[in-house]
């Protein structure tokens, strides 16, 4: 039969064909693997410096809840924390609705013209601006030209407007996933642009602006130089003004205004220090930045398995 | 160009079936097209198109890839003025009112006539909020009214006693063939003047389409239903008009067994004896 024959003579060969391809399979995952742990172990390396460096003051509550101090043992970091916190603050709650609502702008609203084309450009362009021009940029307009001086508000405007290009690229790349039948339907029952953008695009679009936000934010957080810039302190003995209060309103704002100091700059003052003691302390902030970092990650993750969840 | 004109026969033409409730008698047509044409741009889709759509049937396009059969169903929710350079020109009348749904706000347009896509396309939402979406859209915020058109909807796509027990959780969860046919409640629930369908069963299995095909003979009785369909089988089956189009231009238009059995063209012919398409 000639079906036969013409299996008898492909089945050999396809057989070849199939254990090549299984061949370049373990190739590809065995040099993935490798390359995988290598970066891994640099990085665990890196990590177990840090804490295994840090550990006598990590183990110490005082190092959490003192001021700086001459003294390297009793030199803490709850200025530095709380400053971090309050940037924060400050940065997502400028960059995250700016940004996305550029985003959505420029994705669904901007006219395709060569304005439009020519904003695209500097907005991923800006993503590449060395950071410290950021600070020279506040420098000179947020304190020499606003009055806003060297203030939590400042230092918070200045590392939003730094990771304000990674949220408007990626809030626009979320939402040019979303698939066009999706927006066609919406469109289909009645919708108008705001309702098809607010109750089905950007739903749908929120994981992946998440993503974004978050690695924007993780940027900021690590952030030194634009912040030395614009003169943070690297000594300071006191807090901000609470945000909360026990009387009415219960809420104020005294603490934009108030001078500060952040971790990474915290960090770099130890370690540019003479003593060895106060190495040790920067070993230690430096895990408690990473620590933060990560606690903003597992926010992100909980929020998108929340939102996923909570679909009506 | 063959047209049959139904106003006065197609009375002749119902089984005892699709006997209209007597209210919907007093009007023979839902729309009708008058000289309608299409640009993409530069590229005329739809040539001069002239075609009645009768209150309350089933009426369905059929013609071979390219013809503009899409073009056709999508000009009547506006979908093309989602996209930059597209042309009308001619007329759609809607009825009672005798208005040009061309010149009318797209959004008032497409609040009054829904629309179902080939490939299931539910939102990323519950059940109950997919097929709410259009009532939510038009404001509607009474949660009974809500949940008793949800359920008539349901009811109406052949999909409530599967979906019933879980209304509140996800629409991907379901099946390709129930997620088309929640995609069809969902453009129901609204009560549409019309409902577009553009082939709603081609990706789906054939059990999955015989339960969207019994579906619409049994709401044809309450919409005015146009139909794009590749299978002329479903348009014989389900259909009560069928229009036959072929690069852009509307070819014969007549009772769904006419045109069928005794089709006036030769392009028809040739395309339903499966000689050309
Ligand atoms: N967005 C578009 N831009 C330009 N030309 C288009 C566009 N969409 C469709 N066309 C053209 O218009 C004509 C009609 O297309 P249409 O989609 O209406 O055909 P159809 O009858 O629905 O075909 P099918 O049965 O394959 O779905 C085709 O020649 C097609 O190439
Ligand atoms: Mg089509």
């Amino acid at each position: 039969m000639l079906n036969a024959e013409m299996s008898q003579a492909t089945l050999p060969n396809l057989t070849g064909i199939v254990d090549a391809n299984r061949r370049t399979d373990l190739v590809m995952a065995g040099i993935g693997i490798s390359v995988l742990i290598i970066a891994m172990s640099l990085l665990a390396a890196v990590v177990i410096d840090l804490i295994v460096g840090g550990w006598p003051r990590l183990m110490n509550p005082d190092f959490y809840l003192n001021f700086p101090s001459r003294h390297p043992l009793k030199a803490g970091i709850v200025s530095a924390w709380v400053g971090t916190i309050l940037v924060m603050l400050v940065t997502a709650g400028i960059a995250i609705p700016l940004g996305v609502g550029a985003g959505v702008y420029l994705e669904e609203y901007a006219a395709r013209n060569w304005i439009t084309d020519f904003i695209e450009i500097n907005v991923s362009n800006l993503a590449g601006v060395p950071s410290i021009i950021y600070g020279l940029l506040a420098l000179g307009l947020f304190i020499h030209g606003f009055g806003l001086g060297e203030t939590i508000l400042t230092a918070g405007l200045v590392l939003a407007l730094l990771i304000l290009p990674v949220i408007i690229v990626s809030t626009r790349e979320a939402i040019r996933g979303i698939p066009l039948d999706l927006r066609e339907a919406a469109y289909g029952l009645g919708a108008d642009k705001w309702q098809t953008v607010r109750l089905y695009v950007l739903p749908a679009a929120r994981s992946g602006i998440l993503t974004g936000t978050i690695v924007g934010l993780a940027r900021a957080i690590g952030e030194a130089a634009p912040v030395i810039t614009i003169g943070a302190l690297t000594f300071i003995a006191f807090l901000p003004p609470s945000p909360l209060q026990a009387s009415p309103p219960f809420i104020n704002f005294e603490w934009l205004e108030s001078p500060f100091t952040i971790m990474p700059i915290q960090m770099f003052n130890w370690v540019s220090r003479p003593q060895a003691e106060f190495h040790i302390n920067a070993a230690a902030t430096g895990v408690i930045l990473m620590l933060m970092t990560l606690a903003m990650n597992g926010i992100a993750i909980w929020l998108r398995y929340h939102l996923r969840r909570q679909i009506r | 160009m063959t047209q049959k004109i139904f106003h006065d026969q197609h009375v002749t033409q119902l089984s005892p079936k699709t006997e209209p409730p007597p209210h919907a008698q007093r009007e023979s047509l839902a729309a009708e097209i008058r000289k309608l044409s299409f640009w993409y741009g530069e590229t005329q889709a739809l040539k001069e198109i002239t075609l009645s759509i009768a209150y309350r049937k089933v009426t369905a396009l059929i013609g071979p890839s390219g013809c503009g059969k899409s073009t056709l169903l999508r000009s009547f929710n506006r979908m093309h003025d989602l996209y930059a350079g597209n042309r009308y020109s001619g007329e759609i009348c809607l009825f009672p009112e005798n208005h040009n749904l061309i010149e009318l706000d797209p959004f008032m347009v497409r609040l009054r006539i829904g629309m179902v896509f080939q490939k299931p396309n539910p939102f990323p939402k519950s059940i109950f909020e997919n097929v709410a979406a259009g009532l939510r859209i038009q404001g509607v915020q009474n949660k009974k009214l809500l949940s008793d058109r949800v359920e008539q909807a349901l009811r109406d796509a052949a999909l409530w006693e599967e979906v019933k027990d879980r209304l509140s959780q996800s629409a991907y969860g379901l099946s390709g063939g129930q997620q088309q046919r929640l995609c069809i409640a969902r453009a129901l629930a609204p009560q549409p003047e019309i409902l577009l369908l553009d082939e709603p069963t081609s990706a789906l299995d054939p059990i999955a389409t015989a339960k969207v095909e019994d579906l619409i003979t049994d709401i044809r009785n309450r919409f005015t239903v146009i139909i794009v369909t590749h299978n002329m089988q479903q348009a014989a089956r389900i259909s009560d008009f069928t229009a036959y189009m072929h690069l852009g231009k509307l070819i014969e238009f007549a009772p769904t067994g006419e045109l069928f059995t005794t089709p006036q063209e030769t392009l028809t012919r040739d395309y339903i004896t499966g000689r050309f398409g």
